[in-house]
């Protein structure tokens, strides 16, 4: 660690940091101990920061040759028992899909940091999107279920971080960390002391005698313990559709059981995964859904509008997949329409208009790398508002 | 060299029997080079807690869920990729990896060359069928000229690797190939790459009668397997590699050796450097404040 990264470890209180950084400082303070990774922009501050402090604690960074093979060590490493991360943008997000796909249908933990920027293809590298949030939710092949999270500021992205490792080791799953360039490369003082209140989860491992541990068997929360190699469990893990026992299978009632477990994996834990954020909404006529960039510049044109005499609130998934689709009806319940601005053609205005059907639901799309500007969004609230009823 | 006083190899004892019966098609050459594995292994003494197998997708992939250890059947083409990351953050495993032509050598031949560049400990055992035989028969980086697969009904008009002279030109500090008629040589093969202190290429040529062979018109396997014998020539150490192409010439046995530093070895090393340094400007930081 040089003397710039002492400075700035999470026990001295106030730093001056970007995104990417506390998303590395992060990791370390969750017990991350592997990256692997693969250059690209606007993500690298990820990988070269971890490259110097990985070693300093006894862990791994490596960069590997492409993006497939960055997931794949990072799947590879977690599959020996440690936590592992891995970062990059939206090509090698794309790239990186196929054994994203594995990790959820094996249930292998880790954590993929995607920060969006202008697409589609090589698209506009330094100029932030979000227009892979459908991508995050879908991007591998077969239905699975995946956790991605939505941080809007740097401190958030350091909880967030920590809140990633935490979900995917409990869950034992993918989570992707989703954040826009603007909030990856933004600079903010922050505050890292207080640490309270965010879990430091370990995986649940498996224990008793071999003969009577199933690999994937539900357990009592849908969650199997999982064996770390050198236990003495050796067992098989697969991409195949497999069985309890983890071998493949193509029996229609294992296969059912077994990837219908893997569905539901995590209805039952809504109270622990879902997250999100709500400002000004008991009143609200106008509600504004955002994340990331779009949202902060929503929250200032609330004061805008709202000084308008327009009463505008807004709901910001943290929690982005499963969407918290609870907390958006209760916060909408009041509301005569819904506006949803975000950097792309129309994504997470879609899973609003699921969620809130029947309800009026206009969007700011903005796909030109311009970030949306909070007076854009104060007019479109107030011409929302004065819609005749 | 077989050692005396090591215990009877039954290679049962390392194969998970519940599997049984295997799903590979008479004649293929794919279980002798999982048998010769397993022996060398044996002969090792390699605890069976700590060996992690790490194979692709593909009839080669497949081996992996034969044997009792850790095993980890992965995605197509990746498996040194998965292995690299296992082997690094446990360097207290025995890792090797399974593969196949196709895995290993096309879609996966981006990992290879920096798998031999990179020189983590690792055993990569490629078996070599000249075809895509979980597909049903395609063409391959390894096909020969001129062979009939289901996508190449004119006869393969492409070049096709020496996967040896490949993994040697990327610089694996361990190259070898035999042919599954010698399994007792294949043992030792597999011994020495998987004693070897970096990553170890292993080519084993495999044949695949059902499919490629009815094709050409091979015979049986028994015939196949001994027009790849007469095809080689004995062990002949190479440090040079004019071409990645296949020849009439396929030496085997040990193809390259040498002495490299091992990467996760030199990665700890560097680490536990920077630590120490660390430590001592800590400590020299505080002095300065005292004094
Ligand atoms: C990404 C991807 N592409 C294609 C396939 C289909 N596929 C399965 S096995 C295989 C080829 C296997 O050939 P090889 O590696 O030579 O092994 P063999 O079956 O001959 O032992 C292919 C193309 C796949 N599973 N995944």
């Amino acid at each position: 660690m040089n003397a710039a990264d002492k400075a700035l470890s999470p026990k001295a209180a106030v730093h001056l940091i970007s995104g990417n950084h506390a998303c590395a400082l992060g990791a370390i303070a969750a017990g991350c101990r592997f990256f692997a990774g693969y250059p690209i922009t606007p993500s690298s501050e990820v990988a070269e920061r971890l490259s110097r402090m990985l070693p300093e604690v006894g862990g791994v960074f490596v960069q590997m040759e492409d993006e497939i093979a960055s997931i794949a060590a990072v799947i590879g490493a977690s599959m020996g028992g440690v936590k592992a991360l891995t970062a990059t943008s939206g090509p090698g997000f794309s790239l990186k899909q196929e054994n994203i796909g594995y990790a959820a249908g094996a249930e292998i933990p880790c954590v993929i940091v995607n920060v969006m920027r202008g697409g589609p293809s090589t698209g506009m590298p330094t100029r932030p999107a979000q227009g892979d949030i459908m991508q995050a939710r879908w991007g591998s092949h077969g239905d699975y279920p995946i956790i991605a999270l939505a941080p809007a500021s740097v401190r958030e992205i350091y909880d967030e971080t920590i809140r990633a490792f935490d979900l995917a080791e409990t869950y034992r799953t993918p989570v992707v960390l989703l954040y826009d360039q603007v909030i990856a490369q933004l600079t903010e003082t922050v505050d890292l002391g207080d640490t309270e209140g965010l879990m430091r989860a370990e995986r649940k491992w498996a224990s008793g005698p071999r003969e009577a541990y199933q690999p994937y068997a539900s357990g009592d929360d849908g969650i199997p313990a999982m064996s770390r190699p050198g236990a003495g469990y050796r067992v098989h893990t697969t991409g195949l559709n497999h069985a309890e026992n983890g071998f493949p299978t193509q029996n229609p009632e294992a296969v059912a059981r077994n990837l219908g477990r893997l569905l539901a994996k995590f209805d039952r834990h809504h109270d622990t995964i879902d997250s999100w954020q709500t400002l000004s909404c008991d009143d609200a006529e106008v509600l504004i859904v955002a994340i990331g960039i779009s949202a902060r510049a929503a929250a200032r044109a609330l004061d805008i509008a709202r000084a308008r005499g327009v009463r505008a609130g807004l709901f910001r998934p943290i929690t982005l997949w499963p969407f918290p689709e609870k907390a958006l009806r209760e916060a909408a319940a009041k509301a005569r329409a819904v506006l949803v601005p975000e950097m792309n053609a129309g994504q997470l205005s879609l899973e609003v208009e699921r969620i809130l059907g029947g309800k009026r639901v206009d969007a700011i799309h903005r796909y030109n790398g311009d970030p949306i500007t909070p007076a854009e969004i104060a007019q479109r609230a107030e011409a929302l508002a004065k819609e005749k009823k | 060299m077989i050692v005396d006083s090591a215990p009877a190899f039954d290679v049962r004892d390392y194969l998970r029997l519940e599997m049984m019966p295997h799903f590979l098609c008479p004649g293929c050459g794919h279980g002798i080079a999982l048998r010769a594995l397993l022996w060398a292994i044996h002969e090792l003494g390699i605890d069976k807690d700590k060996l992690a197998v790490v194979s692709g997708i593909g009839c080669a992939g497949r081996l992996s869920a034969y044997i009792d250890a850790n095993t980890f059947h992965v995605t197509h083409g990746r498996p040194l990729a998965y292995a690299t990351g296992l082997a690094l953050a446990r360097p207290d495993l025995h890792v090797v990896v399974i593969t196949g032509d196709g895995d290993c050598l096309a879609i996966g031949g981006n990992h290879l060359i920096h798998a031999c560049r990179r020189n983590l400990k690792l055993t990569c055992l490629m078996l070599n069928n000249e075809v895509y035989g979980m597909t049903g028969g395609q063409v391959s980086p390894t096909t020969s000229e001129s062979r009939l697969t289901t996508t190449t009904p004119l006869g393969n008009s492409e070049p096709n690797f020496d996967a040896c002279a490949l993994a040697a030109a990327a610089g694996a500090s361990f190259v070898g190939r035999e042919v599954t008629h010698h399994v007792p040589k294949l043992k030792e093969l597999i011994r020495a790459g998987l004693e070897h202190p970096g990553f170890a290429f292993v080519e084993v040529l495999s044949d695949c009668t059902e499919i490629f062979g009815r094709k050409n018109e091979l015979g049986s396997s028994a015939e196949m397997v001994l027009r790849q014998k007469s095809e080689l020539r004995p062990s002949a150490y190479r440090d040079t590699v004019d071409t990645p192409f296949r020849s009439n010439d396929l030496p085997t046995g040990i193809l390259t050796k040498t002495e490299r530093p091992e990467y996760g070895m030199a990665y700890r090393k560097a680490a536990a450097a920077q630590r120490a340094n660390t430590a001592a400007r800590a400590s020299a930081g505080v002095n300065e404040r005292k004094a």
